[in-house]
């Protein structure tokens, strides 16, 4: 008797994803955020199109203020794969002068949500392929693998369209784009024990390292450059750190670690009291506030 | 857990080796709104500790907040979704849950139960390997168990386990848990379903949901996880013929072409002689990638790319399957459709039906009944509305390979889409091939269409008009015909009136009625345009959907929808005919424009302002178009 794993049955599930949008859409894109479910997510399609290369670009939102080591990362990813990388950042957006700790949501709706927007309206893509799970969050829960946008990009959870078996019903009314989650069902542990498994390159802020940090409302945030501005009596110290999840770095809280490893890490994980995107700053904006988000046209 | 978490601790490789291991189980629970199905399922995630800390911190101030519970933890909270619905106190969606233990990795398809969502539960199940049907100690099996039953039973799930729940509230009675046994397993013979299995539990209190209860010690069977954990999964596919639909041609390179696809069913291996359906043409396996690097065998579930010995025809919709053991090929079933969507399936309309990796064009008609899926009674019907079920006859544009549902829901399960809004409306279940596409074949005759135009010197074509009674279409068309007919054109005119006095004269002015009748007028356009001949027709024709089946009959070019664009308030002043009077008297029902919608057309080759335009100058403007489009005055070289 053959029967397949878990993480057999997700890989395949994600692969059948991606070369049904190839097949269905006319432009896709991969939405690379560089972090490690963009890193599984590339390790699937580079799978999916075997032993051609994944027929679409990678598009990352560079907000100004991500960790130096991702956008390092990213550059030797597309490189050493031979991928077409594009990055777009919200140029009008910055020069209003919003930073990552402008109160209110300004900052990410710039930034982030508008900066995705303009990037996919620019090129024409049709499809988007996204990270999000949804073991993540309760409005992700209840989201379609192929998610339809309007085209002002709002997201409709009481009109989705029923999805059935493995059939995904990809056609779409004019103006209308598509949002992609290859990983809808997988978990934060699926995501690691794969990378762990397939020996997945990620980002080496994902392990702990001697890092300069500030504490800021009982939170980590490290000092990446020196724009980063210090309130009076805040002193940089040095701190062996790990990050559960990575954005813009003055938004996103290290956790004091010793996992060098892989598996330290998943051991971590596993003990670990809070959720994964406790340390994200953007979503705890209030109850409901990814939802609302999503309608928006955030990812 | 005990087990994992202490493994986590001492000896994280051996635990990640063994996590690699787990299998797969992915489930369906249905319950009515007070059954305590979200309480279950938070229990579940609570329990096998998929909460954490932050979440829990939560969990107790929503608790506080909006529970059902007195302040202390309300579970169901956990599962309880999106803000809108929360508000309403009810799940209106599909959500999708996820828990692991030693054993087995779950994911659960949370559905509501209420009556008009059908939609949601067939879409849960449509992936489940099991369902857990939940039923309330105090009220036993009621209509909506049977339903639920059913709805289960019908997408294939062959593992029921009914978690007799709120024993708490029946004083963990073993005459109340065994009367409600006895009842349902009478139930499921007569529905035909396999494995019943029976727990009594109380998802509020946690009795029998991961441990055994105490309070239930004339109970010996499993608890509802530990039977989750055990419970045996699907066929073997070694045993079973292999099938995989292809979804892309993967030719990265001139020297290399290959097909790939998730696997439907069976296994395959490298030398393994396949056949392509529906062409029928064979070849070997000469290589296999699984999970990107190259592989000897492949099995059910896999995503591969298949590359053959020989240099054969293949494309995205065709399927591959086991040369010997080949899936039936046809262009007609019978199924069993799951409408749903707002707008009603009427008979005899044209959707997209996707099966597999194929999108073809289908009509439904006609269907043989409708289920009460209440009482499982066959009912007659000439539609079917959001939630029904019915049994029809499906005709396809082109012939698929396919298998019954109950075989494989791969080659079996389809789902239909509106040509026009592109939604999802239906989903159905191919039951068998009906006899008449087998044994009716095309003649192929050497006199054709082109030939036959080229002895008149001129290119066939149709002049769809389309407009409000009284527009002025029959007026125009006539005007028009005049025109060719002077010059020397072969034409025909078929008038909507005129053929509702013979050919449709059977046919009323239903929705129904009003598709055959557009039907059968685009098939003898069909036949006429094949004989060579421009044919004018003027139609009411108030549905997008018809039209653009009318247009799909003959080849691309040979149509022209001409709008006759007149507001109703004109064209019910004119009232010709005194339709309009008698309509708003109400002697006239389903009379188009009064009380039966009319959908102007989206992009018409020509749309004619009758407020602006006089009928001669309107004519003028459909022969200027035609000589535009070389219909008439065509070089007469053009090919054959």
């Amino acid at each position: 008797m053959t029967s397949l794993t878990h993480l057999q049955r997700l890989e395949a599930e994600s692969i059948h994803i991606f070369r049904e949008v190839v097949a269905e859409c006319e432009k896709p894109v991969l939405l690379y955020s560089i972090g490690k479910d963009s890193s599984v997510m590339l390790h699937l399609a580079r799978k999916a199109f075997a032993p051609g290369k994944p027929p679409f670009p990678l598009l990352q939102i560079a907000s100004g203020w991500d960790f130096r080591e991702m956008l390092e990362f990213r550059d030797a990813t597309a490189r050493r794969y031979g991928l077409e990388l594009l990055v777009h950042t919200n140029e009008e957006g910055a020069r209003t002068g919003v930073k990552p700790w402008t109160p209110g949501t300004a900052y990410s709706d710039l930034m982030l949500t508008q900066a995705l927007r303009q990037a996919l309206d620019s090129h024409g893509f049709d499809a988007a392929f996204g990270g999000g799970r949804r073991d993540e969050e309760k409005s992700r829960a209840k989201e379609r693998i192929f998610s339809f946008r309007s085209p002002q990009h709002r997201w409709d959870p009481k009109n989705q369209r029923p999805e059935l078996w493995q059939l995904y019903n990809a056609r779409k009314n004019r103006g209308e784009s598509i949002r992609v989650f290859p990983l809808s069902n997988w978990t934060e542990l699926d995501v690691w024990q794969y990378i762990h498994l397939e020996s997945i390159p990620i980002v080496p802020l994902y392990l702990a390292a001697p890092r300069k940090v500030v504490r800021r409302d009982g939170r980590l945030i490290m000092v990446d450059d020196e724009r980063l501005p210090l309130a009076p009596g805040e002193r940089p110290e040095t701190l062996s750190v790990r990050f559960r999840t990575l954005g813009c770095y003055p938004l996103t809280a290290a956790t004091v670690s010793s996992a060098v490893t892989l598996p330290d890490v998943i051991r971590e994980m596993l003990l670990a009291s809070g959720s994964e995107r406790e340390g994200r700053l953007v979503d705890q904006e209030g109850a409901a506030s990814m939802e609302r988000k999503k309608q928006e046209g955030y990812f | 857990m005990s087990q994992d978490q202490e493994l986590i601790r001492t000896d994280i490789g051996a635990y990640l080796q063994r996590q690699q291991h787990k299998s797969l189980l992915r489930f369906i629970t249905c319950g009515s709104v007070d059954d305590g199905k979200s309480s279950l399922i938070g229990r579940l995630l609570y329990e096998s500790k998929m909460i954490f800390e932050d979440q829990l911190a939560a969990l107790a101030s929503d608790s506080k907040r909006s529970g059902t519970r007195g302040g202390s933890i309300d579970f169901a909270l956990l599962v309880d979704g999106l803000s809108a619905e929360r508000e309403q106190g009810i799940t209106i969606d599909v959500a999708y849950r996820f828990f692991s233990t030693d054993k087995r990795k779950f994911i659960v398809a949370d559905t509501p139960g209420h009556e008009q969502y059908t939609r949601n539960m067939v879409t849960g199940a449509s992936t489940a390997d099991l369902a857990v049907i939940l039923i309330d100690a105090r009220k036993g099996v009621l209509t909506q168990t049977r339903r639920h039953s059913y709805l289960v039973s019908l997408l294939g799930i062959r593992q029921i386990v009914v978690a007799i729940n709120k024993m708490d509230l029946v004083e963990y009675s073993a005459d109340a848990f065994r009367r409600i046994e006895a009842e349902y397993q009478e139930f499921a013979r007569k529905l035909g379903v396999g494995d019943v299995v029976c727990i009594p539990v109380s998802a509020v209190a946690g009795d029998n949901v991961v441990a055994p209860s105490p309070r239930t010690g004339w109970y010996r069977g499993p608890s509802l996880l530990e039977h989750l954990e055990t419970v045996e999964l699907a066929a073997l596919p070694d045993l079973e013929p292999f099938r995989m639909p292809v979804q892309w041609v993967n030719r990265p390179s001139a020297d290399f072409r290959g097909f790939s696809g998730l696997i439907a069913r069976g296994a395959v291996r490298v030398g393994d002689l396949l056949r392509v359906l529906p062409s029928g043409r064979s070849s070997r396996v000469a290589g296999l990638m699984s999970g990107g690097g190259t592989a000897a065998l492949a099995v059910a579930g896999e995503s591969v790319t298949i590359s053959l010995t020989d240099e054969i025809d293949v494309s995205r919709g065709d399927v591959l399957a086991t040369a010997d053991a080949p899936p039936a090929v046809a262009n007609r079933f019978e199924a069993t459709i799951i409408w749903m969507h707002e707008q009603t399936l009427v008979q005899g309309r044209a959707y997209l039906l996707k099966q597999g990796t194929k999108t073809v064009t289908a009509t439904l008609a006609p269907i043989k009944h409708r289920i009460d899926v209440n009482t499982l009674e066959e009912l007659p019907a000439k539609r079917l509305a959001l939630n029904d079920i019915g049994v029809c006859s499906v005709e396809l544009s082109s012939a698929i390979a396919f298998e019954p549902y109950r075989d494989s829901r791969a080659l079996g399960g389809f789902i239909l889409i509106d040509r026009l809004t592109n939604d999802t409306v239906g989903a159905g279940l191919l039951h068998h091939a009906e006899r008449r596409s087998q044994n009716v074949h095309w003649q192929a005759l050497d006199v054709n269409k082109h030939a036959r135009a080229r002895l008149s010197h001129q290119k066939p074509c149709v002049l769809w008009f389309t407009g409000l009674s009284g527009a002025g279409k029959s007026t125009i068309a006539n005007l028009v015909e005049r025109q060719l007919h002077a010059d020397g054109r072969q034409t025909y005119l078929l008038d909507g009136d005129n053929v509702r006095h013979g050919l449709n004269k059977d046919l009323g002015f239903t929705d129904e009625d009003r598709i055959e009748n557009i039907r059968r007028v685009g098939e003898v356009a069909r036949l006429m345009v094949d004989a060579g001949l421009i044919v004018l027709v003027s139609f009411i024709s108030p549905f997008r959907a018809e039209r653009q089946l009318a247009r799909s009959l003959v080849e691309p070019g040979e149509f022209f929808e001409v709008f006759v664009d007149t507001p109703l308030a004109t064209a019910e002043a004119r009232d010709a005919k005194g339709l309009y009077k008698k309509a708003r008297r109400g002697d006239l029902p389903n009379f188009t424009g009064i009380d039966s919608p009319y959908e102007p057309p989206e992009n018409p080759e020509l749309h004619l302002d009758t407020a602006a335009l006089s009928p001669e100058a309107a004519a003028a403007l459909v022969i200027a178009r035609l000589r535009e489009s070389q219909i008439i005055d065509v070089d007469l070289t053009w090919e054959i």
